[in-house]
């Protein structure tokens, strides 16, 4: 867990770029990836109770997109739209991407992000609480899930992915994959 | 009970996730609770199932650590069985001890599983060595979490008063009130920390963003405006900037969380056989961080060496830290 670490921004030519990309490619490969995360990750949707029933906005806010997020456990969807298109929703949780992935794979606590103002929080603060507990129950590591994505390839798929996270997450300071606990001696 | 052995290690855990994190990095004893109403952090996503808690105390016990249930909020009149049943599942799943604040629940246990270990909630305010010895005397209680308004030095006279094992908050937030008698939530929500186990229930929570000010609304009331780059503290009232007379700012308390890790060699002098962490509510990254900065300073102290410098502000409620009541400076 870093601490008092500096977090990394999104580099603004990057953020530039991605404010002429297609947006279809992203929302399939976000839809993709929930999908993949709900089969995986049964338990989120127990832990989300009620609350899977909210649309939540995933906001990072380095980015020029904003991703709509319903965790349902009969469907799941991730959409991306730019920002300021998304439509309705119940819950807003913004912060530089780093923080956002920084949570999801254990590296940042979302109190200490709220306490720092780096993460933001709007609409229902019990729907935010209750994604954020269940995503933080599951351990997720975004690389492995996205070698999942190869199905009976994953095998093939998972070490380069973790690797290939792991080493330009070393390079931009960016917890692309989950933080490996090592037992206290 | 005065002496000073080994400390033991009280960590917190909201998930089975947070709990393995926990005794990962060093934890001797870890402290959970169900996902109802029955302990005192009762929000939404949090706590455990009961498979969740078998797998947990089985995962402990592997390890050579220990578990606590807290069940330490105060049963409704009429509905008592919600109380009841968490004391009967945590004996059947296997707990080390059970948590506990009131009074009955503490006589239930107590007769209906003399084998169980009970431990005395903070919630139940014991601060002084009588009050500590009819529990122990009634209820057959071993161990007793003490309030968070005590020195070091009462909390010695006290561990030489008695004949039970004392048990001190380290780390984390601090409450203004004594242990189970805030009614500020109640107020503002008509939710109370003490029945409903949820301080500022994150239902009654609403924060805004006013002209770069974050604003937080608890219940409809307006309770801080923090500026822009300014530390956030929790949305509780008495954490609340209101304005009262001529002045204009913490009324009740100011939001800094506690860290007493300096002051490990003189609590263990004092007696107190455990130091708790607080922060169920909190994620495993804080749990990890926070247990393996712990467990390292317990090593130092236990091999005669200094306390290593904290590294915890960061994760701190207002950015801040105290040593809080151990060291009181305002009387």
């Amino acid at each position: 867990m870093s601490i008092d670490r500096k977090i990394p921004r999104f580099p603004a030519a990057g953020a530039i770029a991605l404010r002429f990309a297609p947006l279809v490619p992203v929302s399939l490969a976000g839809a993709r990836l929930v999908k993949t995360l709900g089969r995986r990750h049964p338990g989120l949707f127990a832990r989300l109770g009620e609350q899977a029933g909210k649309i939540f906005l995933i906001d990072p806010i380095d980015l020029p997109l904003v991703f709509r997020l319903a965790p349902r456990a009969d469907g799941p969807r991730l959409e991306a739209f730019r920002r300021g298109s998304a439509g309705p929703w119940d819950a807003r949780i913004g912060g530089p991407l780093a923080a956002l992935l920084g949570m999801v794979h254990g590296v940042y606590d979302g109190d200490a992000l709220f306490f720092s103002r780096d993460l933001v929080i709007e609409g229902d603060t019990g729907a935010v609480l209750a994604l954020r507990n269940a995503i933080d129950n599951e351990e997720i590591d975004l690389a492995a899930e996205v070698a999942a994505q190869f199905g009976p390839l994953e095998f093939l798929a998972s070490s380069p992915a973790r690797h290939l996270a792991a080493l330009v997450g070393g390079l931009s300071g960016v917890a692309l994959t989950r933080a490996i606990r090592e037992p206290a001696a | 009970m005065s002496g000073q052995g080994k400390l033991e290690l009280v960590c917190p855990a909201g998930t089975p996730a947070a709990f393995r994190a926990a005794i990962d990095a060093g934890a001797h004893t870890v402290y959970c609770g169900f996902n109802d109403e029955t302990n005192a952090r009762n929000f939404p996503g949090l706590n455990f199932s009961r498979a969740e808690m078998t797998e947990s105390i089985k995962f402990a016990h592997r390890r050579g650590g220990k578990t606590l249930i807290a069940v330490n909020t105060f049963p409704r009149a009429g509905d008592l069985a919600l109380w009841t049943n968490a004391v009967d599942d945590a004996a059947r799943l296997g707990a080390d001890a059970v948590i506990l604040a009131d009074i009955g629940l503490l006589d239930y246990a107590s007769r209906r599983h003399p084998s169980l270990r009970l431990h005395l909630s903070v919630q139940a305010a014991a601060a002084n060595a009588d009050a500590i010895a009819f529990y122990a005397r009634s209820f057959g209680v071993k161990r007793v979490v003490l309030p968070r308004v005590l020195t070091v030095q009462e909390i010695a006279a006290i561990n030489r008063a008695i004949a039970v094992e004392t048990e001190v908050f380290i780390f984390g937030g601090l409450c203004v009130m004594a242990e189970g008698r805030c009614s500020l939530s109640s107020y503002a929500t008509g939710k109370s920390p003490n029945m409903n186990g949820a301080c500022s229930p994150a239902s009654h929570v609403d924060y805004h963003e006013e002209d770069g000010e974050l604003v937080s609304r608890l219940g409809g009331f307006a309770i801080h405006r923090v500026a822009a780059g300014q530390a956030a503290p929790y949305p509780t009232l008495c954490k609340g900037c209101f304005q009262a007379g001529a002045y204009r700012g913490h009324v009740f308390e100011d939001p800094v969380s506690l860290d007493a890790a300096s002051l490990i060699p003189q609590l263990a002098e004092a007696g107190v056989t455990a130091l708790k962490i607080e922060g169920r509510q909190r994620s495993r990254a804080y749990t990890e961080a926070v247990v393996r900065s712990f467990r390292r300073a317990l090593d130092a102290q236990a091999a005669g060496k200094p306390i290593p410098a904290s590294e915890l502000r960061g994760l701190t409620e207002g950015q801040q830290t105290t040593s809080g009541a151990y060291r009181k400076t305002w009387r």
